[in-house]
């Protein structure tokens, strides 16, 4: 049942939201001994939040659009209630003395936290096998990963854990996983959703956003999260989205371009749902043509240097001093090298170190200042190509999911996973993964929607256009 | 500071100059610190003024503070600089008391650039720049303590989270000084500066204010020392200058060192050091070899800084006069009544650097004696200059006309002020209470002839003609009168009383 009907029916009293939470813990008890897609799950708390729900709506109090509705969070977002730890072991056990923006706006609107969910370590990482805290398997097909690094969210969506999960995306950590897993999963405009109490990556990239099981779940999800936060000053001073009845206007009129370079590197699989997306867009009454962004096979080296380099200066406060794992040492900068030895993992370390490099003295030029200007370039592409259209059609993925360990020894191979998501993280545009069709093996696949910046309503009127025909059977 | 303070003196060898320029820190005097809404306040209980933006708590963004941008400018115009769009960077290091571990402040693109100071005795000090950046927490080493008082001696540390996040402004001058005490008046003008505004609280010696001094030595290359574009030499950069005494020990030592060494053929090497206030000396830190790798890039969680030509005029239009502005006024002012009085310079720069300029103005403008004015202001108030400060200009004419009308003593006037410092009483009540009620004349001339009767040996070597003498005699009418006396007028009553005893022999 979708969102909105879901905290109708608690909201007319035909069930309690108690019931609702309780059945919703009992699945995550059940199936999540497999998935593992929770580091931790509120079965206090959430009950309890569940009973005020309840006695709201006995009282008569408007208890919220979202009421009663189970909502999972990505442990990089901040939770008085529950420890916060980006699936580290440098951050195990820290319970944040305050709760994320997006937190406090999920609890005013209603929605139930039921749980926090795995992630590959600080969001670094495209198969949630980065966890310090075991992989999550994907629930499509359980020898598979689920994507990552918001793989946890995916899967707990995907396997109907819950109704709604917030992720979050620096260069693909909500998209890429949504493919895998086969849901919705949307990036928004960098800006749009405030990043106050997410746990920083790169800060010029990353983005919370919504996953959810169909378009409207998740455009539901992204209103009640977005808007404008005096506390984060990247934050784009503009109210909520309003983009519900919007993506249901179909996409008569909307020019769409299919990116050529992004379809041709894809495998076969892929690359055919593309198309058979373009060919239904068009009878739709779309005008779809192809389109060419050269700079596009950039972004993944631009893309790896700048969230590198950031996160080697944000991750830098785990210094064992004021909070999380301490290991002692002689003096403070021993403490310092052998806490962070000890409690990062090696993939962290890996992006550190690439990132201090990067930023180095006589380096930061040849790497850091070059990739800034990728970007730059990168963005005038868009720029370009959106003076002609109004949404970007492209695989999510290269491929569909793949084999736990198959990628955990090649991290470059890993990497490449991202090089149909990280253009738009580099340029801050909407883009999100919907899912359409399946490949030989019946895994899902996802087809990647881009728009401009500010762009949502477009990039989710062809969204909810695929998804239709994807109910109906098309494939 | 005073000008005359400010001439040079030799310190190094003929032949040699030194050339300074100086960093100074200083804390911004806003409400809540850079980034987030805690409160900047100095001498609170340790971390009571913290939050998870200024701890650095994982997730915390920070929102730049706008009144310290406005400090900033004010401070900017001020010293004549340019306003220009800024942005932040982020300086990575490794500190326990700094939060994020990587500092938020301005790098290449800083709010304030090309100004300049003018000191009193005319040199034109000019200013790279004044950029805005974030203050650390402060460290407490317990245990035992080398005399450098670094973390790797002490036995464990503590770390105070109140002062992370506080507004700094760092002003950095060109190596336009060229003498110890050029860099004091440096120093204390912008200090001025700096109050006059009402920036910052500009105090040393709670480091509010902070100056690190860079210090190289050169031949002078001819007659002309007025050339500064001469070849530099190598630098050293001097820590922990926590008073004007110190700076000005520091880069005396720092200089004549730098001067041997190269004297004996030695080299100076590049290096930061520590001044051992103690010890009266420098002592290396660490090499600028060694010196940190901070890798500075743009901070992604910052718009970029650009204050709109209407915020600036309004800024502007808050900018209060300059001490020199006001040394010049207070100048004039005393030069209409006293005429050119070169020993009253020192007297009006102390008043404008004390903030109490104001006060002077107001009562000499109502009347008050200008000199009696200056006198007690920059005397007997600098004691509690704050008090000071507050002082109700009405009761302060009141006094001075009272001294000036001889109602009160020279002594006793002083004694009433010290008492207004610490009431709001009128000074006619503290007269009263202090006993302080004028000696009639009749009294006076009982007391002398008191005093004359007791000392009569005294009193005929006075009348042979031995001035010296009225000291002893006066002194006595002092002690009997408990200081109630007038001293001009006790001379007067001894001179009247000789003459007459003249006349009868
Ligand atoms: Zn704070």
């Amino acid at each position: 049942m979708g969102a909105r009907a879901l905290a109708g029916r608690i909201r007319s009293g035909e069930v309690s939201a108690l019931e609702v939470i309780d059945n919703c813990l009992a699945e995550i008890s059940k199936r999540d001994s497999t998935i593992h897609a929770f580091v931790h799950v509120a079965y206090e708390k959430a009950r309890e939040e569940a009973k005020e729900i309840d006695a709201k709506i006995a009282a008569g109090e408007d208890p919220g659009v979202l009421a009663g509705v189970p909502v999972a969070l990505k442990d990089n977002l901040c939770t008085k209630a529950a420890p916060t730890t980006c699936s580290s072991k440098i951050l195990e056990n820290w319970v944040p003395p305050y709760d994320a923006t997006v937190v406090t706006k999920l609890k005013a609107a209603g929605a139930v936290i039921v749980g926090k969910t795995n992630m590959d370590e600080f969001a670094m990482g495209s198969s949630t096998e980065h966890s310090a805290f075991g992989p999550t398997l994907n629930p499509r097909d359980t020898s598979r990963v689920p994507g990552g690094s918001s793989g946890g969210s995916a899967s707990a969506v995907a396997d109907g854990m819950v109704t709604l999960a917030l992720g979050s995306d620096t260069g693909g950590s909500i998209r890429q996983p949504a493919s895998f897993c086969g849901v919705v999963g949307i990036k928004p405009t960098y800006g749009s959703v405030s990043r106050y109490g997410l746990v920083a990556f790169a800060s010029s990239l990353d983005q919370i956003g919504p996953l959810a099981g169909n378009v409207d779940d998740a455009t539901m999800l992204l209103e009640v999260v977005s808007g404008w936060d005096p506390l984060d000053s990247t934050s784009l001073q503009r109210p909520s989205f309003i983009l519900d009845s919007v993506s249901r206007e179909g996409v008569k009129g909307i020019k769409v371009g299919i990116l050529n370079e992004l379809v041709d590197l894809v495998d076969n699989e892929v690359a055919t749902q593309v198309r058979k997306a373009a060919d239904l867009l068009d009878s739709e009454g779309a005008a779809v043509e192809d389109v060419s962004m050269t700079s596009i096979g950039w972004g993944i080296p631009a893309y790896y240097l700048i969230a590198s380099a950031e996160a080697s200066s944000n991750l830098s406060r785990y210094d064992g001093v004021r909070y999380g794992l301490r290991v002692e040492g002689a003096n403070a900068t021993l403490m310092n090298s052998f806490t962070r030895a000890k409690g990062f993992g090696a993939e962290v370390k890996r992006r550190i170190m690439l990132g201090t490099y990067a930023l180095s003295a006589g380096y930061y030029d040849a790497y850091y200042a070059k990739a800034q200007k990728i970007r730059t370039l990168i963005i005038q592409d868009f720029q370009r190509v959106y003076e002609r259209f109004d949404a970007l059609l492209a695989p999510t993925t290269p491929s569909v999911a793949f084999l736990l360990g198959e990628k955990l020894t090649d991290p470059l191979a890993m990497y490449l996973s991202d090089i149909c998501t990280v253009p738009s993280s580099l340029a801050g545009h909407p883009a999100m993964n919907i899912p359409f069709g399946t490949a030989s093996g019946g895994l899902p696949v996802g087809i990647q929607i881009m728009a401009p910046a500010l762009g949502e309503a477009s990039m989710l009127k062809v969204a909810k256009t695929l998804e239709q025909a994807s109910q109906g059977g098309f494939q | 500071m005073t000008a005359a303070a400010s001439k040079s003196r030799p310190i190094l060898p003929s032949g040699w100059e030194m050339v300074v320029g100086l960093e100074v820190h200083c804390e911004l005097r806003t409400q809540t610190k850079l980034f987030c809404s805690c409160k900047n306040i100095f001498g609170d209980e340790p971390n009571t003024n913290i939050c998870p933006v200024c701890l650095g708590l994982p997730g915390s963004l920070p929102v730049l503070n706008s009144h310290a941008v406005e400090l900033a400018m004010l401070v900017g115009f001020a010293l004549h600089c340019e306003i220009r769009p800024s942005i932040f960077h982020r300086k990575n290091y490794f500190y326990p008391d700094m939060p994020k571990d990587y500092q938020i402040t301005q790098y290449d693109e800083p709010i304030n650039v090309n100004g300049y100071l003018e000191l009193s005795d005319g040199t034109r000090v000019r200013i790279e720049r004044a950029h805005l950046e974030e203050d650390t927490g402060k460290t407490i080493h317990v245990g035992e303590l080398g005399a450098s008082g670094r973390i790797h001696q002490a036995q464990w540390s503590c770390v105070d989270y109140n002062r992370a996040g506080v507004p700094l402004l760092e002003i950095v001058s060109m190596p336009d000084i060229r003498s110890a005490l050029q860099a004091r008046a440096y120093v204390s003008e912008l200090r001025g500066i700096l109050l006059a505004t009402n920036s910052s609280d500009a105090k040393m010696e709670e480091g509010s204010l902070r100056v690190d001094a860079n210090v190289s030595v050169r031949r002078v290359r001819d007659q002309d020392e007025s050339s500064a574009d001469g070849e530099l030499g190598t630098r050293c950069e001097i820590k922990n200058l926590n008073s004007l005494r110190s700076l000005v020990r520091a880069i005396d030592y720092e200089a004549t060192r730098q001067v041997a060494l190269l004297e004996s053929a030695q080299e100076v090497v590049s290096q930061t050091r520590h001044w051992i206030e103690d010890e009266g000396k420098t002592l290396s830190l660490r090499s600028k070899e060694e010196a940190f790798d901070y890798r500075y890039f743009p901070e992604p969680d910052l718009l970029p800084l650009a204050p709109g030509l209407d915020w600036q005029k309004e800024v502007v239009s808050d900018l209060p006069p300059m001490p020199q502005e006001r040394r010049d006024a207070l100048a004039n002012l005393v030069k209409e009544a006293l005429g050119d009085d070169a020993s009253l310079k020192d007297q009006v720069a102390l008043l404008v650097e004390l903030g109490l300029d104001t006060l002077a103005t107001e009562a000499i403008s109502s009347g008050a004696d200008p000199r009696i004015v200056i006198n007690r202001l920059s005397n007997e108030a600098p004691a509690d200059h704050q008090a000071a400060c507050r002082l109700d200009p009405k009761n302060f004419t009141a006094l001075v006309v009272m001294e000036k009308n001889e109602q009160l003593t020279p002594t006793q006037a002083k004694a009433v002020l010290v008492e207004m410092l610490k009431s709001e009483d009128e000074p006619l009540k503290i007269a009263q209470r202090l006993g302080f009620e004028t000696l009639g004349d009749q009294d006076l001339s009982a007391v002398v002839l008191q005093v004359v009767a007791e000392h009569q040996v005294e009193w005929s070597r006075y009348v042979q003609g031995e001035q010296q003498i009225a000291q002893f005699l006066v002194g006595q009418v002092m002690k009997l009168t408990k200081g109630r006396a007038d001293g001009a007028k006790v001379v007067r009553e001894l001179n009247k009383l000789g003459a007459s005893e003249n006349i009868e022999k």
